[in-house]
């Protein structure tokens, strides 16, 4: 491709997103201005993402990128194309192959390592935004650590419901500081955010960029007798039979009968070929046979 | 899932081409070319390029012809190559008092020095739809007449001999740049008058709206009102001077407002600017009224809580591809997330339930 630089992005652009992604990685938690680009799919289909991998990227990375956990939503496979075309990298489906995962609501199953670069898309990065419209006020909640009004929302969802109503973008507070948002990735996987791998996000509608480095801590906002929990289908996968998965649950027909499947199909299908078979499910052998 | 893979690949291609097909519509109709769509939608051209934020007429056309006439879909397309080009340096300020004027009025004065020039306006049209139109007849030619010589002075300038309105400080600030730098309020005027110049004109023209209704109002007249073009000049290091790049039109709109002066300053008019790309009159007369109305803390105004007061309600809400993209986004697929909600909504109304049986077992016993 010699009519895009390398990844889209002029290098201008480029180093000022680098510039942003290492000050968002020195403050764990804190969210970066920097001048997002229009870029050629919309904002809310992951431009602060692909932006973030864009400045990211170099020649010899193998990219994967993931929508609702999965490599063949719609979405994952134009943005996959997208970095095809622009960058020539080589892409995988196998989490364990690439070097630069770019995701949309899904920590992958499979535990990252530390030469591993996960890259979120990220709606709304304010954590703060629903209880305070303001971006002018929770930029400076966030300076004086000022986070009771997010205690008092946690409160009443237990006075009201009896538990914390908030089953995804659950916050998280980041190295005893920050209260982040961990964009709209169910509560299931909050406990996959201390990892070796480094974690970005990228807000581009909104103009930001926050980071996770390495082994940092992160624990998600609860009470001493309301512990957090996270929470799945209390169900096994019906194609490959993991219990330890996020699950889909699909309608299969007009009764409502319903089968519950691995939202990350790489997970699923790579347990598949190993062997394992769900309820519903087929052995990968039987299927190659017939 | 290699299968489906490839499936979601042939579904988006066969997408395109569909939608490549409907752009075409009827093959029995003539194809419209580009160079139409400059000639005869002028008015959407000029608006993809007031909010696509690049002047190229030509670009414009091609964005509406490929967006199918969606004038967002055009503005995104606009944008999303404006942003891929070099800053190659900047031009000097564009001199609007030596605009050569296709339109000039002023609705403070019954007439001034420069006259009242009407153009090609609609305003005193009957709304009656032309079916010769229809019948594609040609349309005899209009009147020429020579145009005056010398500059067209501002008009809002002849109330300012008398300290009757106030007046703008000159800086020689190099303005922030919007397309360059993230938002950050508080904003100054300069960078307002970006975000408001870009803004979607239906959402600029119900913010200006607003305040005529009485949320923040600040009664405006438009003081004057002109379009035409006016030349870009630009310094070339090379040369050491400065020469003339290229030629835009404008549509600038300066409002009188009132305002009933405070403890340092005795009553004077205040000023509310529009300046727009094309001709774009609706749009460059709301600017006008928005940027009056956020200007109330400099002019030390009471804050009423108006939408239009309201700098970061205005700014974050004014940009058409950012809140298309945004809305737009929640067709995507979200069912992980919806998931994580079943699961929860089931459990509060077990637990709901299960309360509500309690309770009635209680009160039998």
């Amino acid at each position: 491709m010699s009519d895009y630089n390398f990844a889209y992005l002029d290098e201008q652009t480029k180093q000022m997103i680098r510039r942003a992604i290492l000050k968002g990685l020195a403050i764990p938690g804190y969210q970066v201005p920097f001048a997002s680009r229009e870029m050629p799919m919309p904002y809310g289909w992951g431009t602060g993402g692909v932006q973030v991998s864009a400045a990211t990227l170099t020649p010899d990375d193998t990219m994967k990128v993931i929508d609702q956990g999965a490599d063949d939503t719609t979405n994952a496979v134009s943005i996959r194309k997208f970095f095809e075309k622009t960058a020539g990298v080589a892409t995988t489906e196998a989490t364990a192959e690439a070097s630069v995962i770019q995701t949309r609501h899904r920590i992958p199953e499979e535990t990252l390592r530390e030469d591993q670069i996960l890259v979120y898309q990220v709606p709304i990065p304010e954590p703060l935004r629903f209880l305070e419209p303001s971006e002018v006020e929770t930029r400076k909640m966030h300076s004086l650590e000022e986070y009771g009004l997010m205690h008092v929302k946690l409160y009443e969802d237990i006075a009201r419901h009896g538990a914390i109503a908030t089953a995804y973008a659950y916050p998280v507070k980041v190295e005893g500081r920050y209260v982040m948002d961990p964009s709209p990735i169910p509560k299931f996987d909050n406990p996959k955010l201390e990892m070796a791998a480094i974690q970005l996000f990228g807000a581009g509608r909104e103009q930001r960029i926050y980071a996770v480095p390495p082994y940092t801590q992160v624990v998600s906002l609860d009470f001493e007798d309301f512990p957090f929990e996270a929470s799945k289908a209390d169900h096994p996968c019906d194609l490959c039979g993991a219990e330890d998965s996020y699950l889909d649950e699909v309608i299969m027909d007009d009764a409502g009968t319903r089968m519950f499947v691995c939202s990350d199909t790489d997970y699923c299908a790579g347990r598949r070929a190993a062997g394992h078979v769900g309820a519903q499910g087929v052995s990968t052998q039987e299927e190659d046979a017939a | 899932m290699y299968v489906a893979v490839k499936g979601g690949e042939r579904a988006i291609d066969n997408a395109h081409a569909w939608l490549a097909e409907e752009r075409r519509g009827d093959r029995d109709v003539a194809e419209l070319s580009v160079a139409q769509i400059r000639e005869q939608l002028s008015l959407a051209v000029n608006r993809v390029m007031a909010e696509g934020s690049l002047y190229d007429p030509d670009l414009a056309a091609l964005a509406i012809k490929q967006a199918r006439g969606d004038m967002i879909e055009a503005i995104f397309l606009i944008r999303a190559y404006r942003t891929t080009l070099p800053r190659f340096g900047y031009s000097k300020p564009v001199e609007t008092a030596d605009m050569a004027c296709d339109r000039r009025i002023s609705a403070t004065f019954k007439d001034a020095p420069g006259g009242q020039v009407l153009g090609p306006t609609f305003d005193y049209t009957h709304r009656l739809l032309d079916f010769a139109l229809a019948a594609e007849g040609e349309v005899p030619e209009a009147a020429e007449a020579e145009a005056k010589p010398g500059p067209v002075p501002h008009i809002t300038e002849f109330l300012n001999k008398e300290g009757l309105i106030q007046t703008e400080d000159e800086s020689d600030e190099v303005p922030g740049d919007l397309t360059r730098e993230p938002l950050e309020l508080p904003a100054d005027r300069a960078l307002r008058l970006q975000s408001l110049t870009r803004g979607d004109e239906g959402f600029v023209l119900g913010m200006a709206y607003s305040t005529q209704r009485g949320y923040a109002r600040n009664h405006a007249f438009v003081g004057e009102l002109r379009i035409g073009r006016v030349a870009v000049e630009m310094d070339i290091p090379e040369l050491g001077f400065a020469i003339d790049i290229g030629e835009i039109e404008l549509t600038e709109c300066e409002t009188v407002n009132q305002f009933a002066g405070s403890k340092t300053e005795p009553p004077q008019f205040t000023r509310g600017y529009g300046l727009v790309f094309g001709q774009s009159e609706r749009k460059s007369i709301s600017m006008a009224l928005v940027d009056r109305a956020l200007r109330w803390k400099e002019l030390g105004e009471d804050n009423l809580g108006a939408p239009a007061q309201d700098e970061e309600f205005v700014l974050y809400h004014s940009d058409n591809i950012q809140a298309t993209g945004f809305l737009e986004h929640i067709k995507l697929p979200h069912y992980v997330d919806f998931q994580s909600e079943l699961e929860l909504i089931r459990k509060l109304r077990r637990e709901a339930m299960e309360a509500g049986e309690t309770v009635q077992q209680e009160a039998a016993e």
